[in-house]
């Protein structure tokens, strides 16, 4: 096909299209929206879309493509805000920043790292939306390339990032992503649908959601953390480095940025890989080509800009296989495809080639959007990030009601809030006894991939092979299984080779109490023993086999794991307990009293409803613990009820009701649904 | 732009139908919605076929009803839409702001005695029911071979993509047993386009698409001879005889193909039971619900606000290519087609139980 003379023409009349006043003010309009969704963590495009969805039937076609392009494009840019400022992964795209954004956050350094973020997102969606205006004329075969086989196999590479980001102890890390696998497999078998680990409770069924494992693993328990040492984000108040730095900062590492680039927009165009594997895996890469490790998780801002590079440039690459296929990446993809119907337009094998010139006005807006989101983000920064100065406790209760509000959003029951609080004591535990919680993230995310992809690529390997030996052989290790499988085996040996650098011995001398590390380890293995026996008792062969693997497996290195540190003396790192050594050691306030409080949140919300029950825990925690007077807590608490309930109404979200809404009618905002 | 673009004239020309619509019969009824927000619960997620089919009725209906209220999708997946449906029967007030649909989705577990239903369709009231139909195709080559010999790919090894033998592919799965076919569905798919990815990578080389999927994603496969559409499922004539597809009027249906392959029409617990679940699962495919106890003036606002709609001049256009030439029924109409679709005779379904059970070793508790 000649590219160019099929690209050209149709790129000149695309940008005919966009560039005019009206498309640009729809355009504007998308992105305005988006940032503004994307800000609360757990919305996500989703809901920004469906808030546009009822007002797009009639619009003319490029300017709702347009706004709803604008809306989708900036959501991984302005989530970025609550992962940098507030260590709350805003979206299953920015999880990887919280691990060196919120570290920067607390140097007081929050505008370089908010400001090289979105300079990194910025560059990241330009570069998708180019290679994409050529790439989507060719991708057809390529994207068919990626079998099951190539499937899993991008799977098991995202596995091995497991190596490179268990920090000090290896089997910790291991242990880690299996007990990540063994909670992602609660739930319906993803085959025949046997229930696993639920226990009879049809909460359990559907599993737990990326929303509440994100929120619990990281926010929950950096948020207690802060909220025991009763200070400001930043350090003594103070911001330092300026926005200017940030941009700099990117400058210096244009290349990671070009490099995860190109990984974001791989793995976006390979459908049913799922976007949020995408920054795990820039980050890994940014940790393996970097010298000096000993930075990172404590503030290191390639691993800031690593994964902010590759999250937007991913967005563009989602667009092949939404586009050419009709098959969504993601969730708001496919309220896209839904939106893009209501225009008149259905995404599939047609639309690329009949209709190329409104499919690059959609990769083109992508493009704008994501200059005046990062351009919009990056000017308001600056500003932003005072927010770090502000003392802890006044924040909280915002914190805690966002992070209730987005926990929420995932199956809209109470039940929501208690699997939260559950996943966020993991969190804290794991924390506290250093296990690497993005290993455990890791295992959760690609839990149902690796089950799925291995049943089936070896189901019809069989097949194969029933045809003919090279049938199934060539099915099986195809060029690009064997370059994956390069890759895999040489990003696991450099981890190995430079695992003595990840693991700096900053604590020497130090003697632990073994107890308690022993403890956690041994229910762990609890765990992963039910989990065990759980999988054992299932009817159907091909829903336990998996379970059975990745819990057994898991048990044994937990065990493993439990004899290594009875043998092992006190001093040794594998007793880490972060409540007798750093920040928390020293922190005024107790584990327990901090956690009450937001359990009080929960227990209010159980009896009186959310509204209510956030009423009474701004009054009270204001009052009582951020010692805030009358005039200014009234303030506060209206401000931020008025805030969640203009969110929820304009996005026609809910509320938790509790037990009083049971027995007592009452209107809206009250009354929760 | 292309042929199905919604221009601004067309949209223009909407309106100006549902006014006349609207002027030509006044609701006699008090029942008026100004101001109102009406919630449609679709118990799947966002971009399924039924989430598709709530979005391409919801700015209409908005339209037809009196005071044109705000019509908002609401989309309550989970538990094999066993959630949503469990807490539209549990919660929702008979008020007329929250409506339901359905799906064959919906009606499988229900009338399988899934463990998680909680809910009964007897309660509910019936404004709309839309059928729709499905399309099976093989790979070009094993195509060539049916063309001319339907018997000589009886040796083959088919692999499908399936959602699960419990689902919808149950009609396919146990069709393509009845016709002999050695099919292996591999299971754990995420929706019937990711069953068509397979098809076209290769993996799966046998599959089906309902009708909307199909007339979009695999008819341009076919016209590049990538594909070869062999049986449709059919469709259901007025005395409940199965008929020819009128959307694929061309293509003989499963119950042609098994006449002339076995040389002898379907008969016996097989076909009884295949036809009972083909009814629930595609004539009778998808229904818009008021809950227990809604008031007969509802019922009928919601009846005449549907009936206008598919009565609307441009309604064969518009609909044509997103649910295809399929009834929309409403009315006494729409109350045979939920009866189709939620009272299966009891040998039926106590036959697909015990098939699901020995072929696939899946028992619902």
């Amino acid at each position: 096909m000649d590219l160019l003379g099929t690209a050209l023409p149709a790129l000149a009349e695309a940008f005919g299209l966009i560039f005019s006043l009206k498309q640009m003010g729809w355009l504007v309009v998308g992105v305005l929206l988006g940032l503004s969704v994307g800000v609360f963590p757990g919305l996500g495009g989703i809901a920004g879309l469906s808030l546009v969805l009822p007002f797009i039937y009639g619009m003319d076609p490029v300017s709702g493509l347009a706004m709803m392009v604008g809306l989708v494009a900036v959501i991984p840019t302005s989530d970025t805000f609550a992962s940098v400022l507030m260590g709350i992964p805003g979206s299953s795209a920015s999880q990887a920043t919280v691990l060196d954004g919120f570290p920067l956050a607390k140097k007081g350094e929050a505008a370089r790292a908010l400001a090289a973020a979105f300079t990194s997102s910025l560059f990241g969606g330009l570069f998708g939306a180019v290679v994409l205006t050529f790439f989507i004329l060719i991708a057809r075969p390529i994207v068919l390339a990626f079998g099951l086989p190539e499937l899993l196999m991008l799977t098991v590479l995202g596995f091995s990032m497991v190596g490179v980001l268990a920090g000090r102890s290896l089997l910790k890390g291991l242990v880690a992503a299996g007990l990540g696998l063994a909670v992602g497999a609660i739930g319906e078998a993803p085959a025949q649908g046997s229930p696993r680990m639920d226990f009879g409770s049809w909460y359990l069924q559907d599993g737990l959601q990326l929303v509440i494992v994100g929120l619990g693993i990281f926010a929950i328990p950096e948020i207690i953390s802060l909220l025991r040492q009763d200070r400001a984000i930043a350090k003594d108040a103070k911001l330092g480095a300026g926005w200017l730095d940030g941009v700099r900062a990117w400058w210096e590492n244009i290349w990671l940025s070009v490099r995860c680039a190109v990984i974001g927009v791989i793995v976006g165009v390979v459908p049913g890989l799922g976007g949020s594997v995408v920054d795990w895996i820039a980050y890994g890469h940014t940790m393996q080509t970097t010298k000096d490790k000993s930075g990172f998780g404590q503030g290191e801002i390639r691993g800031v800009i690593g994964p902010e590079s590759s999250n937007n440039a991913k967005e563009g690459g989602g667009l092949v296989p939404t586009l050419l296929f009709g098959i969504p990446g993601s969730g708001s993809m496919a309220v896209f495809i839904g939106g893009m119907i209501l225009l008149g337009y259905d995404a599939g094998p047609q639309m690329v080639r009949n209709e190329l010139p409104v499919t690059y006005t959609i990769v083109w807006s992508l493009a704008l959007a994501n200059v005046l989101g990062a351009g919009l983000c990056l000017f308001l920064s600056g500003g932003i990030a005072r927010l770090t100065t502000v003392r802890f406790p006044l924040l909280v209760p915002f914190l805690f009601m966002l992070i209730a509000f987005a926990a929420f959003q995932s199956k809209q029951s109470l039940w929501d809030l208690g699997a939260l609080v559950a996943i966020g004591l993991l969190g804290i535990f794991m924390r506290r006894f250093e296990w690497p919680r993005p290993a455990f993230l890791i295992g959760f995310v690609l839990a149902d991939q690796a089950e799925v992809y291995t049943y089936q690529a070896t189901q019809i390997a069989l097949s194969r092979f029933g045809r003919g030996f090279m049938d199934g052989f060539t099915y099986m290790f195809s060029p690009i299984v064997i370059v994956l499988l390069i890759i895999t085996v040489a990003s696991v040996w450099i981890a190995a080779k430079q695992s003595a650098a990840i693991r700096p011995d900053d604590v020497e001398d130090h003697v632990w109490h073994k107890a308690p590390g022993m403890i956690f380890t041994a229910l762990v293995a609890l765990f992963l023993g039910v989990m065990l026996v759980d999988s054992l008792m299932v009817d159907v062969l091909i829903d336990k086999v998996f379970p059975i693997v990745i819990s057994g497996f898991g048990l044994v290195g937990a065990l493993l794991l439990l004899g290594q540190m009875a043998r092992r003396p006190a001093s040794d790192g594998v007793f880490f307990d972060g409540e007798l050594y750093g920040s928390d050691a020293r922190a005024p306030h107790g584990l327990w009293t901090m956690l009450a409080w937001f359990c009080s949140l929960l227990v209010l919300t159980s009896l009186f409803g959310f509204v209510i029950a956030l009423a009474l825990f701004f009054v009270a925690f204001l009052r009582l613990r951020a010692n805030v007077g009358w005039m200014r807590l009234i303030v506060m608490t209206v401000a931020g009820l008025a805030a969640i309930i203009l969110i929820a109404s304009l996005l026609n979200r809910d509320f938790p009701p509790g037990l009083l809404q049971s027995y007592v009618d009452m209107p809206w905002p009250l009354r929760g649904r | 732009m292309g042929q199905y673009s919604i221009s601004a004239k067309s949209v223009l020309c909407l309106a100006a139908g549902a006014l006349a619509l609207s002027v030509a019969a006044p609701a006699k009824a008090e029942v008026n919605f100004e101001g109102k927000t009406i919630e449609w619960i679709i118990p799947f997620k966002e971009g399924g076929g039924s989430d598709k089919w709530s979005r391409f009725y919801a700015p209409l209906l908005r339209e037809a009803l009196p005071g044109k209220p705000a019509v908002v999708v609401k989309n309550m997946p989970g538990a094999g839409s066993t959630k949503g449906a469990n807490w539209f029967a549990e919660r929702a007030k008979p008020d007329g702001l929250t409506i339901l649909g359905t799906s064959g989705s919906t009606q499988f577990p229900f009338l399988l005695g899934d463990r998680r239903v909680k809910f009964d369709y007897a309660d509910w009231n019936i404004v709309l029911a839309s059928a729709t139909g499905g399309v099976a195709y093989l790979p070009a080559d094993l195509g060539a071979k049916w063309k001319k010999d339907k018997k000589s790919i009886l040796g083959v090894n088919f692999i499908y993509g399936s959602q699960g033998a419990t689902r919808l592919d149950l009609v396919p799965l146990l069709a393509w047993e009845m016709l002999g076919l050695k099919v292996d569905p591999v299971f754990g798919i995420k929706g019937r386009g990711a069953g068509r990815l397979m098809f076209e990578r290769g993996e799966a080389n046998i599959d089906y698409q309902t009708s909307s999927a199909y007339l979009s994603k695999v008819v341009p496969l076919v016209e590049e001879g990538k594909a070869v559409p062999i049986m449709s499922w059919g469709a259901l004539d007025d005395d409940g005889n199965i008929v020819r597809d009128p959307t694929f009027p061309d293509l003989p249906t499963f119950k042609e193909v098994y006449t002339e392959m076995m040389g002898k029409e379907p008969s016996g617990e097989a076909w009884d039971a295949w036809k009972a679940f083909f009814i629930a699962g595609f004539p009778a495919q998808k229904m818009v619900f008021l809950p227990k106890g809604a008031s007969q003036e509802l019922i009928d606002t919601y009846s005449k606000a549907f009936k206008a709609v598919t009565q609307r001049p441009d309604f064969p256009k518009i609909s044509k290519k997103r649910l295809g030439i399929y009834p929309q029924a409403t009315g006494a109409k729409a109350a045979t087609f939920k009866t189709l679709g939620t009272k299966v005779n009891p040998k039926a379904i106590a036959w697909i139980k015990g098939w699901l059970k020995s072929r696939y070793g899946v028992s619902l508790k």
